[in-house]
Protein backbone atom coordinates (compact mmCIF):
# COMPACT_ATOMS: atom_id res chain seq x y z
CA UNK A 1 0.00 0.00 0.00
CA UNK A 2 1.20 3.54 -0.70
CA UNK A 3 1.53 6.06 2.12
CA UNK A 4 -1.70 7.83 1.10
CA UNK A 5 -3.63 4.52 1.02
CA UNK A 6 -2.39 3.78 4.53
CA UNK A 7 -3.50 7.20 5.65
CA UNK A 8 -7.01 6.98 4.13
CA UNK A 9 -7.52 3.51 5.63
CA UNK A 10 -6.50 5.05 8.93
CA UNK A 11 -9.02 7.90 8.59
CA UNK A 12 -11.70 5.33 7.79
CA UNK A 13 -10.85 3.52 11.03
CA UNK A 14 -11.12 6.81 12.94
CA UNK A 15 -14.67 7.25 11.63
CA UNK A 16 -15.46 3.73 12.85
CA UNK A 17 -14.17 4.61 16.32
CA UNK A 18 -16.21 7.84 16.32
CA UNK A 19 -19.34 5.87 15.38
CA UNK A 20 -19.03 4.18 18.80
CA UNK A 21 -19.26 7.56 20.60
CA UNK A 22 -22.88 8.14 21.55
CA UNK A 23 -24.77 11.41 21.95
CA UNK A 24 -24.87 11.75 25.76
CA UNK A 25 -28.43 13.10 25.66
CA UNK A 26 -29.67 10.47 23.17
CA UNK A 27 -27.55 7.36 23.74
CA UNK A 28 -29.34 5.46 20.94
CA UNK A 29 -27.47 7.44 18.26
CA UNK A 30 -23.79 8.12 17.64
CA UNK A 31 -22.29 11.54 17.09
CA UNK A 32 -21.74 10.55 13.44
CA UNK A 33 -25.39 9.54 13.00
CA UNK A 34 -26.33 12.92 14.49
CA UNK A 35 -24.18 14.59 11.81
CA UNK A 36 -21.88 16.29 14.31
CA UNK A 37 -18.53 15.30 12.78
CA UNK A 38 -17.50 17.80 10.11
CA UNK A 39 -14.16 16.22 9.28
CA UNK A 40 -11.09 14.28 10.41
CA UNK A 41 -7.45 15.10 9.60
CA UNK A 42 -4.67 12.69 10.37
CA UNK A 43 -0.94 13.39 10.15
CA UNK A 44 1.95 11.33 11.49
CA UNK A 45 2.01 13.47 14.63
CA UNK A 46 -1.61 14.30 15.36
CA UNK A 47 -5.30 13.63 14.81
CA UNK A 48 -7.73 16.53 14.52
CA UNK A 49 -11.51 16.01 14.68
CA UNK A 50 -13.74 18.93 13.64
CA UNK A 51 -17.11 18.87 15.40
CA UNK A 52 -20.10 21.07 14.46
CA UNK A 53 -22.42 21.34 17.50
CA UNK A 54 -26.18 20.90 17.18
CA UNK A 55 -26.83 24.15 19.08
CA UNK A 56 -24.24 26.82 19.92
CA UNK A 57 -25.33 26.56 23.56
CA UNK A 58 -25.42 22.75 23.75
CA UNK A 59 -24.17 21.98 27.29
CA UNK A 60 -22.81 18.60 26.19
CA UNK A 61 -20.12 20.05 23.89
CA UNK A 62 -17.28 19.82 26.42
CA UNK A 63 -18.41 16.36 27.49
CA UNK A 64 -18.46 15.13 23.87
CA UNK A 65 -15.02 16.61 23.16
CA UNK A 66 -13.72 14.54 26.07
CA UNK A 67 -15.53 11.38 24.86
CA UNK A 68 -14.01 11.78 21.38
CA UNK A 69 -10.52 12.37 22.77
CA UNK A 70 -10.79 9.36 25.08
CA UNK A 71 -12.18 7.03 22.38
CA UNK A 72 -9.38 7.87 19.92
CA UNK A 73 -6.65 7.83 22.55
CA UNK A 74 -7.87 4.39 23.73
CA UNK A 75 -7.76 3.23 20.08
CA UNK A 76 -4.07 4.15 19.96
CA UNK A 77 -4.06 7.61 18.40
CA UNK A 78 -1.69 10.23 19.79
CA UNK A 79 -2.16 13.98 20.12
CA UNK A 80 -5.92 13.95 19.53
CA UNK A 81 -7.60 17.35 19.44
CA UNK A 82 -11.22 18.30 18.85
CA UNK A 83 -12.07 21.64 17.24
CA UNK A 84 -15.55 23.14 17.51
CA UNK A 85 -16.55 24.66 14.16
CA UNK A 86 -19.68 26.38 12.85
CA UNK A 87 -18.81 25.72 9.22
CA UNK A 88 -20.59 23.74 7.97
CA UNK A 89 -23.42 24.77 10.32
CA UNK A 90 -25.23 21.78 11.84
CA UNK A 91 -28.75 21.31 10.53
CA UNK A 92 -31.12 18.41 11.11
CA UNK A 93 -30.54 17.38 7.47
CA UNK A 94 -27.07 16.24 8.62
CA UNK A 95 -28.68 13.42 10.67
CA UNK A 96 -28.16 10.15 8.75
CA UNK A 97 -31.04 7.92 7.60
CA UNK A 98 -29.95 5.32 10.19
CA UNK A 99 -29.95 8.09 12.79
CA UNK A 100 -33.55 9.05 11.98
CA UNK A 101 -34.69 5.44 12.42
CA UNK A 102 -32.88 5.15 15.77
CA UNK A 103 -34.37 8.43 17.02
CA UNK A 104 -37.83 7.08 16.25
CA UNK A 105 -36.98 3.85 18.09
CA UNK A 106 -35.82 5.91 21.08
CA UNK A 107 -39.29 7.52 21.24
CA UNK A 108 -38.32 10.84 19.66
CA UNK A 109 -40.20 11.94 16.56
CA UNK A 110 -37.49 12.53 13.92
CA UNK A 111 -37.22 15.91 12.16
CA UNK A 112 -38.60 16.43 8.66
CA UNK A 113 -36.01 16.97 5.93
CA UNK A 114 -35.62 20.70 5.31
CA UNK A 115 -33.68 20.65 1.99
CA UNK A 116 -32.56 24.24 2.51
CA UNK A 117 -36.01 25.47 3.56
CA UNK A 118 -36.41 27.64 6.65
CA UNK A 119 -38.52 26.26 9.47
CA UNK A 120 -42.08 27.58 9.88
CA UNK A 121 -44.83 26.91 12.45
CA UNK A 122 -46.45 24.53 9.92
CA UNK A 123 -43.45 22.20 10.31
CA UNK A 124 -44.42 21.66 13.95
CA UNK A 125 -48.19 21.44 13.57
CA UNK A 126 -48.86 17.76 12.79
CA UNK A 127 -45.69 15.84 13.59
CA UNK A 128 -46.35 12.07 13.38
CA UNK A 129 -46.55 10.45 16.82
CA UNK A 130 -43.48 8.18 17.38
CA UNK A 131 -45.66 5.68 19.30
CA UNK A 132 -48.77 5.23 17.09
CA UNK A 133 -47.82 7.14 13.89
CA UNK A 134 -50.97 9.28 14.05
CA UNK A 135 -50.69 12.74 12.53
CA UNK A 136 -53.56 13.94 14.71
CA UNK A 137 -51.12 15.74 17.01
CA UNK A 138 -50.50 19.26 18.24
CA UNK A 139 -47.46 21.19 19.35
CA UNK A 140 -47.42 22.06 23.04
CA UNK A 141 -44.17 24.07 23.05
CA UNK A 142 -41.38 24.83 20.58
CA UNK A 143 -38.95 24.39 23.50
CA UNK A 144 -38.40 21.14 25.37
CA UNK A 145 -36.16 19.46 27.93
CA UNK A 146 -33.12 19.99 25.70
CA UNK A 147 -32.49 22.77 23.17
CA UNK A 148 -32.93 20.42 20.20
CA UNK A 149 -36.44 19.15 21.17
CA UNK A 150 -40.00 20.45 21.04
CA UNK A 151 -42.97 19.02 22.99
CA UNK A 152 -46.10 17.61 21.29
CA UNK A 153 -49.29 15.77 22.21
CA UNK A 154 -50.94 12.90 20.35
CA UNK A 155 -54.73 13.26 20.27
CA UNK A 156 -55.17 9.57 19.33
CA UNK A 157 -52.97 7.65 21.78
CA UNK A 158 -53.16 10.51 24.32
CA UNK A 159 -49.40 10.60 24.92
CA UNK A 160 -47.05 13.51 25.18
CA UNK A 161 -43.98 13.06 23.01
CA UNK A 162 -40.82 14.90 22.06
CA UNK A 163 -39.59 15.77 18.59
CA UNK A 164 -36.14 16.67 17.32
CA UNK A 165 -37.09 20.07 15.98
CA UNK A 166 -36.11 20.77 12.41
CA UNK A 167 -33.27 23.26 11.94
CA UNK A 168 -32.66 24.33 8.34
CA UNK B 1 -16.09 42.49 -1.59
CA UNK B 2 -12.83 41.85 0.25
CA UNK B 3 -13.30 39.26 2.93
CA UNK B 4 -11.27 38.73 6.09
CA UNK B 5 -10.62 35.03 6.64
CA UNK B 6 -9.50 35.12 10.26
CA UNK B 7 -8.27 37.24 13.18
CA UNK B 8 -4.83 37.67 11.63
CA UNK B 9 -6.31 39.36 8.56
CA UNK B 10 -7.71 42.43 10.39
CA UNK B 11 -5.72 45.31 11.88
CA UNK B 12 -5.89 48.94 12.95
CA UNK B 13 -9.18 50.83 12.98
CA UNK B 14 -10.87 48.05 10.99
CA UNK B 15 -10.06 45.60 13.78
CA UNK B 16 -11.24 48.09 16.43
CA UNK B 17 -14.57 48.44 14.60
CA UNK B 18 -14.98 44.67 14.36
CA UNK B 19 -14.26 44.21 18.06
CA UNK B 20 -16.78 46.93 18.94
CA UNK B 21 -19.45 45.22 16.81
CA UNK B 22 -18.89 41.79 18.37
CA UNK B 23 -18.96 43.21 21.91
CA UNK B 24 -22.40 44.69 21.18
CA UNK B 25 -23.69 41.32 19.91
CA UNK B 26 -22.16 39.37 22.80
CA UNK B 27 -23.17 41.69 25.62
CA UNK B 28 -26.79 42.01 24.43
CA UNK B 29 -27.12 38.22 24.46
CA UNK B 30 -25.36 37.73 27.78
CA UNK B 31 -27.33 40.36 29.68
CA UNK B 32 -30.73 39.52 28.20
CA UNK B 33 -29.95 35.83 28.72
CA UNK B 34 -29.29 36.56 32.38
CA UNK B 35 -32.52 38.54 32.70
CA UNK B 36 -34.48 35.72 31.05
CA UNK B 37 -32.92 33.11 33.33
CA UNK B 38 -34.65 34.64 36.36
CA UNK B 39 -37.99 33.41 34.97
CA UNK B 40 -36.91 29.80 35.55
CA UNK B 41 -39.46 28.42 37.99
CA UNK B 42 -41.64 31.55 37.90
CA UNK B 43 -43.20 31.82 34.42
CA UNK B 44 -47.02 31.70 34.21
CA UNK B 45 -47.27 28.18 32.73
CA UNK B 46 -44.85 25.26 32.54
CA UNK B 47 -44.28 25.56 28.77
CA UNK B 48 -43.46 29.26 29.15
CA UNK B 49 -41.06 28.42 31.95
CA UNK B 50 -39.20 25.90 29.79
CA UNK B 51 -39.21 28.39 26.91
CA UNK B 52 -37.67 31.20 28.99
CA UNK B 53 -35.00 28.85 30.31
CA UNK B 54 -34.24 27.70 26.76
CA UNK B 55 -34.09 31.28 25.47
CA UNK B 56 -31.67 32.14 28.28
CA UNK B 57 -29.53 29.08 27.57
CA UNK B 58 -29.38 29.85 23.82
CA UNK B 59 -28.56 33.51 24.42
CA UNK B 60 -25.81 32.86 26.94
CA UNK B 61 -24.36 30.08 24.76
CA UNK B 62 -24.38 32.38 21.73
CA UNK B 63 -22.68 35.07 23.83
CA UNK B 64 -19.92 32.55 24.63
CA UNK B 65 -19.48 31.93 20.89
CA UNK B 66 -19.12 35.69 20.27
CA UNK B 67 -16.68 36.05 23.20
CA UNK B 68 -14.66 33.21 21.66
CA UNK B 69 -14.40 35.24 18.44
CA UNK B 70 -13.24 38.21 20.53
CA UNK B 71 -10.63 36.03 22.25
CA UNK B 72 -9.29 35.04 18.81
CA UNK B 73 -9.01 38.78 18.11
CA UNK B 74 -6.78 39.27 21.14
CA UNK B 75 -9.34 40.09 23.87
CA UNK B 76 -9.52 38.20 27.17
CA UNK B 77 -10.94 34.68 27.44
CA UNK B 78 -14.76 34.27 27.49
CA UNK B 79 -15.09 33.79 31.26
CA UNK B 80 -13.06 36.91 31.98
CA UNK B 81 -15.09 38.92 29.46
CA UNK B 82 -18.39 37.76 30.92
CA UNK B 83 -17.53 37.91 34.61
CA UNK B 84 -14.58 40.21 35.26
CA UNK B 85 -15.26 43.43 33.37
CA UNK B 86 -16.45 46.65 34.95
CA UNK B 87 -19.91 48.02 34.15
CA UNK B 88 -18.57 50.72 31.81
CA UNK B 89 -16.93 48.04 29.62
CA UNK B 90 -20.26 46.45 28.62
CA UNK B 91 -21.76 47.49 25.28
CA UNK B 92 -25.31 46.14 25.72
CA UNK B 93 -28.33 48.29 24.85
CA UNK B 94 -30.60 49.50 27.67
CA UNK B 95 -33.43 47.24 26.38
CA UNK B 96 -31.52 44.20 27.62
CA UNK B 97 -30.56 45.76 30.95
CA UNK B 98 -34.02 46.57 32.34
CA UNK B 99 -35.34 44.46 35.20
CA UNK B 100 -37.74 41.74 34.07
CA UNK B 101 -41.07 43.46 34.85
CA UNK B 102 -44.33 41.53 34.42
CA UNK B 103 -45.00 38.88 31.76
CA UNK B 104 -46.24 41.45 29.23
CA UNK B 105 -43.07 43.50 29.72
CA UNK B 106 -40.93 40.38 29.24
CA UNK B 107 -42.91 39.38 26.15
CA UNK B 108 -42.68 42.79 24.45
CA UNK B 109 -38.99 43.17 25.31
CA UNK B 110 -38.23 39.73 23.87
CA UNK B 111 -40.27 40.46 20.74
CA UNK B 112 -38.49 43.77 20.12
CA UNK B 113 -35.13 42.11 20.66
CA UNK B 114 -35.93 39.04 18.52
CA UNK B 115 -37.04 41.16 15.55
CA UNK B 116 -33.80 43.15 15.87
CA UNK B 117 -31.68 40.03 16.23
CA UNK B 118 -33.34 38.23 13.33
CA UNK B 119 -32.57 41.09 10.93
CA UNK B 120 -29.12 41.60 12.45
CA UNK B 121 -28.25 37.91 11.90
CA UNK B 122 -29.62 37.88 8.36
CA UNK B 123 -27.24 40.73 7.47
CA UNK B 124 -24.34 39.16 9.37
CA UNK B 125 -24.54 35.96 7.31
CA UNK B 126 -23.02 38.14 4.55
CA UNK B 127 -20.39 39.70 6.83
CA UNK B 128 -16.93 40.24 5.35
CA UNK B 129 -15.46 38.75 8.55
CA UNK B 130 -15.79 35.06 7.68
CA UNK B 131 -15.84 33.60 11.24
CA UNK B 132 -18.67 36.01 12.13
CA UNK B 133 -20.63 35.12 8.97
CA UNK B 134 -20.26 31.40 9.79
CA UNK B 135 -21.44 31.89 13.35
CA UNK B 136 -24.40 34.01 12.16
CA UNK B 137 -25.49 31.26 9.76
CA UNK B 138 -25.46 28.83 12.68
CA UNK B 139 -27.29 31.07 15.16
CA UNK B 140 -29.89 32.10 12.59
CA UNK B 141 -31.39 28.60 12.55
CA UNK B 142 -31.76 28.69 16.34
CA UNK B 143 -33.18 32.22 16.27
CA UNK B 144 -36.15 31.04 14.13
CA UNK B 145 -37.57 29.37 17.24
CA UNK B 146 -37.12 32.48 19.37
CA UNK B 147 -38.96 34.54 16.78
CA UNK B 148 -41.76 31.98 16.52
CA UNK B 149 -42.20 32.07 20.30
CA UNK B 150 -42.20 35.89 20.53
CA UNK B 151 -44.65 36.38 17.64
CA UNK B 152 -47.06 33.86 19.12
CA UNK B 153 -47.17 35.59 22.52
CA UNK B 154 -47.50 39.15 21.14
CA UNK B 155 -50.22 38.13 18.75
CA UNK B 156 -52.16 36.32 21.50
CA UNK B 157 -51.80 38.80 24.35
CA UNK B 158 -52.17 42.00 22.31
CA UNK B 159 -55.94 41.68 22.13
CA UNK B 160 -56.88 38.64 24.25
CA UNK B 161 -58.60 40.46 27.14
CA UNK B 162 -58.85 44.07 28.32
CA UNK B 163 -56.22 43.43 30.97
CA UNK B 164 -53.81 41.67 28.62
CA UNK B 165 -54.21 44.49 26.09
CA UNK B 166 -53.62 47.18 28.71
CA UNK B 167 -50.54 45.48 30.08
CA UNK B 168 -49.11 44.86 26.61
CA UNK B 169 -49.74 48.44 25.50
CA UNK B 170 -48.16 49.76 28.71
CA UNK B 171 -45.09 47.59 28.01
CA UNK B 172 -44.89 48.88 24.42
CA UNK B 173 -45.07 52.48 25.66
CA UNK B 174 -42.37 51.85 28.28
CA UNK B 175 -40.03 49.88 26.01
CA UNK B 176 -40.27 51.50 22.57
CA UNK B 177 -37.55 54.11 23.21
CA UNK B 178 -35.27 51.42 24.65
CA UNK B 179 -35.85 49.29 21.53
CA UNK B 180 -34.79 52.25 19.36
CA UNK B 181 -31.62 52.37 21.48
CA UNK B 182 -30.59 48.99 20.01
CA UNK B 183 -29.71 50.94 16.87
CA UNK B 184 -27.56 53.56 18.60
CA UNK B 185 -24.89 54.85 16.20
CA UNK B 186 -21.31 54.27 17.33
CA UNK B 187 -18.09 56.06 16.31
CA UNK B 188 -16.95 52.79 14.67
CA UNK B 189 -20.05 52.33 12.51
CA UNK B 190 -18.78 53.96 9.31
CA UNK B 191 -15.60 51.86 9.32
CA UNK B 192 -17.50 48.64 10.11
CA UNK B 193 -19.98 49.23 7.28
CA UNK B 194 -17.22 50.24 4.86
CA UNK B 195 -15.32 47.04 5.68
CA UNK B 196 -18.50 45.01 5.03
CA UNK B 197 -18.74 43.64 8.58
CA UNK B 198 -22.36 44.76 9.05
CA UNK B 199 -25.08 46.98 7.58
CA UNK B 200 -25.85 50.54 8.74
CA UNK B 201 -27.88 50.81 11.95
CA UNK B 202 -30.43 53.01 10.13
CA UNK B 203 -31.04 50.22 7.58
CA UNK B 204 -31.57 47.70 10.38
CA UNK B 205 -34.00 50.07 12.09
CA UNK B 206 -36.02 50.44 8.88
CA UNK B 207 -36.27 46.65 8.59
CA UNK B 208 -37.28 46.43 12.27
CA UNK B 209 -40.09 48.99 11.89
CA UNK B 210 -41.34 47.31 8.70
CA UNK B 211 -41.82 44.09 10.65
CA UNK B 212 -43.12 45.48 13.96
CA UNK B 213 -45.84 47.74 12.51
CA UNK B 214 -47.92 45.05 10.73
CA UNK B 215 -47.68 42.79 13.79
CA UNK B 216 -48.93 45.58 16.04
CA UNK B 217 -51.82 46.24 13.69
CA UNK B 218 -52.80 42.58 13.83
CA UNK B 219 -52.36 42.43 17.63
CA UNK B 220 -54.26 45.68 18.30
CA UNK B 221 -51.21 47.52 19.66
CA UNK B 222 -49.98 51.03 18.85
CA UNK B 223 -46.42 52.32 18.52
CA UNK B 224 -45.92 55.54 20.48
CA UNK B 225 -45.20 58.19 17.86
CA UNK B 226 -43.11 60.36 20.16
CA UNK B 227 -40.74 57.76 21.67
CA UNK B 228 -37.19 59.09 21.99
CA UNK B 229 -34.34 56.59 21.55
CA UNK B 230 -32.58 55.71 24.81
CA UNK B 231 -28.88 55.86 23.92
CA UNK B 232 -25.75 55.30 25.98
CA UNK B 233 -25.47 51.52 26.23
CA UNK B 234 -23.28 51.19 23.15
CA UNK B 235 -20.68 53.51 24.71
CA UNK B 236 -20.85 51.99 28.21
CA UNK B 237 -23.16 54.54 29.89
CA UNK B 238 -25.71 52.35 31.70
CA UNK B 239 -28.53 52.73 34.21
CA UNK B 240 -27.75 51.64 37.79
CA UNK B 241 -29.71 48.42 37.14
CA UNK B 242 -26.76 46.97 35.21
CA UNK B 243 -24.41 47.35 38.17
CA UNK B 244 -26.95 45.55 40.36
CA UNK B 245 -27.22 42.77 37.79
CA UNK B 246 -23.42 42.43 37.50
CA UNK B 247 -22.99 42.38 41.28
CA UNK B 248 -25.23 39.31 41.35
CA UNK B 249 -24.00 37.65 38.13
CA UNK B 250 -20.29 38.10 38.87
CA UNK B 251 -20.50 37.36 42.60
CA UNK B 252 -19.44 33.71 42.53
CA UNK B 253 -16.75 34.20 39.87
CA UNK B 254 -15.17 37.05 41.80
CA UNK B 255 -14.91 34.94 44.98
CA UNK B 256 -12.24 32.78 43.30
CA UNK B 257 -11.45 33.82 39.71
CA UNK B 258 -8.86 31.07 39.22
CA UNK B 259 -11.16 28.23 40.33
CA UNK B 260 -11.67 25.40 37.85
CA UNK B 261 -15.29 24.26 37.30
Amino acid sequence: MSASDTQSADVERIWEVLDQVKDPEIPAVSIIEMGMIAGVERTDASTVVRMTPTFAACPAIELMKGLVRDALTDAGYANVSVQIVFDPPWTTDRITEAGLVKLQGFGLAPPERMDGREVSPADLADVPCPYCSSKHTSMESPFGPTLCRSIHYCNDCLQSFEHIKPVG
Amino acid sequence: MTTFANAESVAGEVKDALIDLIYRLADDDLILGHRNSVWTGLAPILEADIAMSSLAQDEIGQAVAYYTLLHELGEDDPDTLAFARGVEDYRCASLTVLDRGDWAFTTVRQYFYDVYKTHRLAALTESAYVPLAQLARKVRGEQKYHMMHSRMWVSRLGDATDESHQRMQAAVDALYGHALGLFEPTPHEAVAVEAGFCVAEADLLAAWRAEVEPMFEQAGLTSPGDAKPVYGGRRGAHAAELQTLLDEMQQVYRLEPTAAW
